[in-house]
């Protein structure tokens, strides 16, 4: 067990270090000047040799690499080129909201996919079985965007039922929660038709094991063999592809953010693109690939808690 | 159905014998996904009469889709636009009608180039196993690690808007998968008696590679390239709506949406019909691959 850790922390930090690596030189490989963007055409020579120093780019790219490497771990991730500000602050500033919408709309995707994914696949081959499979079908070809629109317009237009900005700053937990419903809805319903199918699939392998008919053979009740016995079953692939959906979420996160105008890491990675903040976009991939190794290792780690069977080696 | 050399009879086949049985094994491994799974069929249809409106826009349009015609902006759906006018006065029909060409460039253009590219990598990391295998993976795996979305985006504005860049950026969130799809049925026919034989006769890697394997794994790849095709139409759409899609006034389905959506209070169909679009193209894709996926998975096989 702790060989397998080990080894999995150990590969999450060649991923990380190796993602740095490439995002480190891909900032650095963005046409424009860094100082020119800020300061403008106007800007005279003189104030833009300061800047350049003042942004540490007058170095060799070698010795800026070294600098970016360290920075990363101990926390110092340089500060906006737009605000001025650390870029850390800012991103730790709205990290919470992104993570309040993709927790929500994950648990809002498990709540609707498992039990619908399960129904589908009891009921092979029947009505409920092909509602299923279309519905999540549908639900899988929106683009993010076009599916909070169309609730946009719905639900925050034509009923009025929710506010059309949802601010994520609301005072009372009321307000919260009016501000997520919309955009947590959209995200979940996509994520709930990803785990609808997962779980369909995953359900139907285990329904032909052998000792599903031998359940039902000593006269075990059919729910408690679907529940009990083969959803525990079922559940190592579906928690795999829930880790694996995460990048689909974090992306459709960002879209869903723009629709609603919802802070988050969403807005600020396109403000930092539209205005060239290098050092903010630096910070942004820094943020993402961690996140994504980090829930890589957790679902690694899952495993071993769900199945007893599998033993780390 | 497969391309196994006649060994037997000790004669050599001649190189028109290899093709024709290449493509018959391809084809008819695609014909019976079809035929197991009728929803397929109905995707197809859908999808082909997309293209074909694509294909016709510059015929069927209505009218011009970058003509403005300020007397006549934001009008709602009516005989004269069936779908109404935007901003600038322009028909919206036929903006989709051309924006339907841009979408199906870029992403059969993306996924084409990653399906080759993906299937290559997959095939020489499963055909030669060991050491090569766990680097190639390994690094496809950091790849997959990154959300598409996100490095799309990174992609585009590093390289700038236009449709060679955004098939490049598409085409490179869509390596890794293929190379996965690619490795695991290489594994599995590299191990079956007629590449033995191939082997035992003396075929080098490449012959054994493109003119045995490589039938044989086709069906799968371009099973999931229609599932591909769709996501890639989608993140087109949606680097779009952000704002990184092929520059105005072009017409491109995400960014009519970006634009509609600026209207969406008092003109909500200028986003509704580019929405409705999409939407029934990444579905026909998903239902025709959907449905072929079910038939050519070897874990679900005598099942259907």
């Amino acid at each position: 067990m702790t060989a397998f850790v080990l080894k999995r922390l150990g590969f999450a930090a060649i991923t990380l270090f190796a993602v740095l690596t490439i995002v480190f030189f891909i900032v650095r490989v963005l046409p424009g000047d860094p100082a020119l963007a800020i300061l403008g055409d106007q800007a005279s020579q003189s104030a833009l040799e300061a800047l350049r120093i003042r942004l540490g780019l007058d170095v060799p790219l070698y010795q800026q690499y070294f600098v970016f490497l360290g920075g990363v771990v101990v926390g110092d991730w340089g500060v906006s080129m737009v605000s001025g500000r650390p870029v850390i602050e800012e991103i730790l500033k709205v990290l919470p909201a992104t993570i309040e919408l993709t927790v929500a709309s994950l648990i809002l995707g498990i709540v609707v996919g498992v039990p619908f994914g399960v129904w589908s696949a009891v009921r092979r081959n029947k009505l409920p079985d092909y509602l299923a499979r279309i519905a999540s079908l549908l639900g899988l070809s929106f683009p993010a965007f076009v599916s909070a629109v169309l609730l946009l317009l719905f639900f925050s237009i034509h009923l009025r039922w929710f506010p059309v900005i949802s601010s994520g700053q609301g005072s009372g937990l009321a307000d919260r929660l009016r501000d997520l419903a919309l955009p947590a809805i959209n995200l979940g319903l996509i994520m709930a038709a990803y785990i609808t199918r997962v779980t369909r699939s995953a359900m139907l392998e285990v329904l032909n094991q052998d000792y599903v008919r031998t359940a039902r053979a000593k006269g075990l009740a059919f729910a408690i063999i679907v529940w009990r016995h083969c959803l525990r079953n079922a559940l190592i692939p579906v928690v795999t592809v829930v880790g694996l959906y995460l990048g689909i979420l974090i992306g459709n996160s960002v879209l869903t953010e723009i629709v609603f105008n919802r802070p988050g890491l969403g807005k600020l990675i396109v403000g930092a693109l539209n205005q060239r903040d290098y050092t903010m976009l630096q910070g942004m991939m820094v943020i993402y690939t961690l996140i994504v190794v980090l829930v890589n290792l957790i679902t690694d780690l899952t495993y071993g808690l769900i199945d007893p069977r599998i033993k780390y080696s | 159905m497969t391309t196994q050399p006649t060994a037997a009879t000790g004669q050599r086949p001649s190189r028109m014998t290899y093709y024709r049985l290449a493509i018959a094994t391809v084809l008819s491994g695609l014909f019976n996904a079809f035929n197991a799974n009728k929803t397929s069929w109905v995707g197809l249809a859908v999808f082909l009469i997309v293209a074909l409106l694509a294909i016709l826009a510059p015929v069927i349009a209505p009218y011009d889709p970058l003509q403005q015609n300020i007397l006549f902006r934001l009008k709602p759906p009516s005989e004269a636009h069936w779908f109404g006018t935007d901003y600038y006065g322009r028909d919206t029909l036929s903006r989709i009608l051309w924006g339907a060409r841009i979408s199906l460039t870029i992403g059969l253009l993306a996924i084409g180039s990653a399906m080759i590219i993906g299937t290559l990598i997959g095939m020489v990391a499963g055909y030669f196993g060991g050491r090569t295998d766990l680097l190639v993976m390994q690094v496809m795996d950091v790849l997959l690690a990154f959300p598409s979305l996100i490095l799309g985006l990174i992609v585009v504005a590093m390289l700038g808007p236009s449709v060679a860049n955004l098939v490049i950026a598409i085409a490179l969130t869509a390596i890794p998968p293929f190379a996965r799809i690619a490795r695991a049925p290489t594994i599995a026919v590299k191990n079956r008696e007629f590449i033995e034989a191939g082997h035992a006769l003396g075929y080098s890697h490449m012959r054994l590679m493109f003119r045995h394997i490589l039938p044989n794994i086709a069906p799968e790849v371009l099973v999931m390239g229609s599932l591909w095709l769709a996501t890639a139409i989608r993140v087109e759409a949606s680097l779009a709506f952000i704002g990184l899609g092929v520059n105005p006034p072009t017409a491109t389905w995400g960014g009519m949406i970006r634009e509609g959506f600026e209207n969406i209070l008092d003109s909500f169909w200028l986003a509704l019909f580019p929405s409705l679009a999409i939407l029934v193209v990444v579905f026909s894709l998903n239902l025709l691959g959907d449905g072929l996926r079910d038939a050519v998975d070897p874990r679900l096989k005598g099942e259907q």
